[in-house]
């Protein structure tokens, strides 16, 4: 198998938003896993959270495409544990927000069903916006 | 005593009983949280993204309401709540000029400094009120009810605007010890419950509410403790796909059933799972003690 790492200079573009948005520097990072080890959702993404970082700082492919950064909550759990300091929920928050603008929202709420919406409280509502919409 | 109260809208919808019972429970501690005018929905998360400003109006304009009210301390019983009132206080003390940017989008109309406080209740109660004022005004004691308190994620994380230590938290241990409850504990106490993915990946709430479910059962317990609304709600709402059973409780509501409240204060029936059954078998529920 070949990888190639920063073709045609896209991955950089995409790790230069990341920092930018983010406010993080990604090559503080030294992969330690201890995010990963911390995450209560890492059994849902499909890569963990240094994997994320790793991929973006390689210029790996379709990162974009991943999961992992919708299905972050956010929690902090990571955050409180990385031993660079590095706030990973933010570069999680980036990576949503540059999907959003390319590629449009991630929930539809109109095509959530009814008896769902009358359900939910307003609190589950409007922090799932906020993260999945722009 | 009196506080400002931001209550934010789950306490009006989803989570009125946590409101009800607090309201009660403050009422015989003699605090009295006195709800601000003009409070709007604080956006419930923070903004993560530095160029997203706009998304920090929300909060900004309920400090700058508060300001205006004259008060300079607002309490709040929402984690969400609290954590984002919270982190946009800590932008308004470090970045003035970004308020100043998202005032100025409003004809000047939210200015902020950044000089209020934010309590969440959990901290009025330990720091203000004290866990031996709460102890004192126990009239029946919790004895014999086993508890796992949950905190979740937005009561500790992040540590700068946290209530209690993020990794081994005290504060409701404490306060269901001075109910004279039983606690159980376990490394799970502090983990997300998948928050608003129960709009859309249910499955991951589902997931996270057995496991923990599961250890609070395997610790002894028979009811958790929790704060959030947001988490008590997926608790209530989906633990049933997992097959358990568990009773979800606010400390308000057993902070109100120790002090010998009348139950219909505390919106006991106000939950997918029942908590009645429970609080009968260690015969917690009766009519309430006279002269209370
Ligand atoms: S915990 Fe911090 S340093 Fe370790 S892999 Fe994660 S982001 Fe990198
Ligand atoms: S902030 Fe996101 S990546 Fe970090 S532990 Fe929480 S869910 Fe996992």
């Amino acid at each position: 198998m070949t990888i190639t790492m920063r073709a045609g200079g896209e991955a950089d573009e995409l790790l230069r938003k990341v920092e930018t948005l983010s406010g993080q520097n990604l090559a503080g990072c030294y992969q330690c896993g201890t995010c990963a080890a911390s995450c209560p959702l890492r059994g849902s993404m499909d890569l963990g959270p240094d994997a994320i970082i790793r991929h973006l700082r390689f210029g790996l492919p379709d990162v974009l495409d991943r999961q992992s950064f919708w299905v972050c909550v956010g929690c902090d759990g990571c955050v409180e544990r990385c031993p660079r300091d590095i706030d990973i929920a933010r570069i999680m928050g980036a990576l949503r927000q540059i999907s959003i603008q390319e590629n449009g929202d991630h929930l539809v709420v109109a095509q959530l069903p009814a008896a769902a919406l009358r359900k939910l409280p307003p609190i589950a509502l409007v922090a799932s916006m906020r993260r999945n919409t722009g | 005593m009196q506080i400002a109260y931001y209550p934010g809208c789950t306490m009006k919808a989803s989570a009125r009983q946590h409101e009800d019972a607090a309201l009660a429970v403050l009422g015989a501690l003699g605090v009295e949280l006195r709800e601000m005018d003009e409070w709007n929905c604080c956006g419930v998360v923070h903004s993560l993204t530095s160029d997203n400003l706009i998304r920090h109006m929300a909060p900004v304009r309920v400090f700058a309401r508060l300001r205006e009210q004259g008060a300079d301390e607002v309490a709040t019983l929402c984690d969400m709540c609290f954590n984002t009132l919270g982190r946009a206080n800590l932008l308004a003390q470090r970045h003035p000029e970004q308020i100043a940017a998202i005032s100025a989008t409003s004809g000047d109309d939210l200015s902020y400094d950044g000089g209020a406080d934010v309590l969440h209740l959990l901290q009025v109660l330990r720091d203000r009120v004290g866990f031996a004022k709460i102890r004192a005004r126990v009239r029946r004691p919790l004895r014999g009810l086993s508890v796992y308190p949950y905190y979740g994620c937005k009561l500790l994380r992040p540590a700068e605007v946290g209530i209690d230590d993020p990794e081994t938290p005290a504060v409701l241990r404490d306060l269901m010890l001075a109910l004279g409850a039983t606690v159980v504990e376990g490394s799970l106490q502090t983990q997300c419950c998948g928050a608003y993915h129960v709009v859309n990946r249910d499955e991951v709430v589902t997931q996270r509410v057995s496991a923990t479910t599961e250890q609070a059962r395997a610790g002894g317990a028979e009811a958790i403790v929790l704060s959030c609304p947001l988490c008590h709600y997926n608790f209530d709402a989906l633990q049933p796909q997992s097959g358990a059973q568990m009773p979800i409780f606010y400390y308000t509501q057993l902070m109100g059933i120790a002090f010998g409240l009348d139950p219909d204060q505390l919106g006991l029936e106000e939950q997918q799972i029942a908590l009645l059954p429970l609080l009968e078998r260690h015969n917690l529920v009766h009519a309430p003690t006279p002269g209370d």
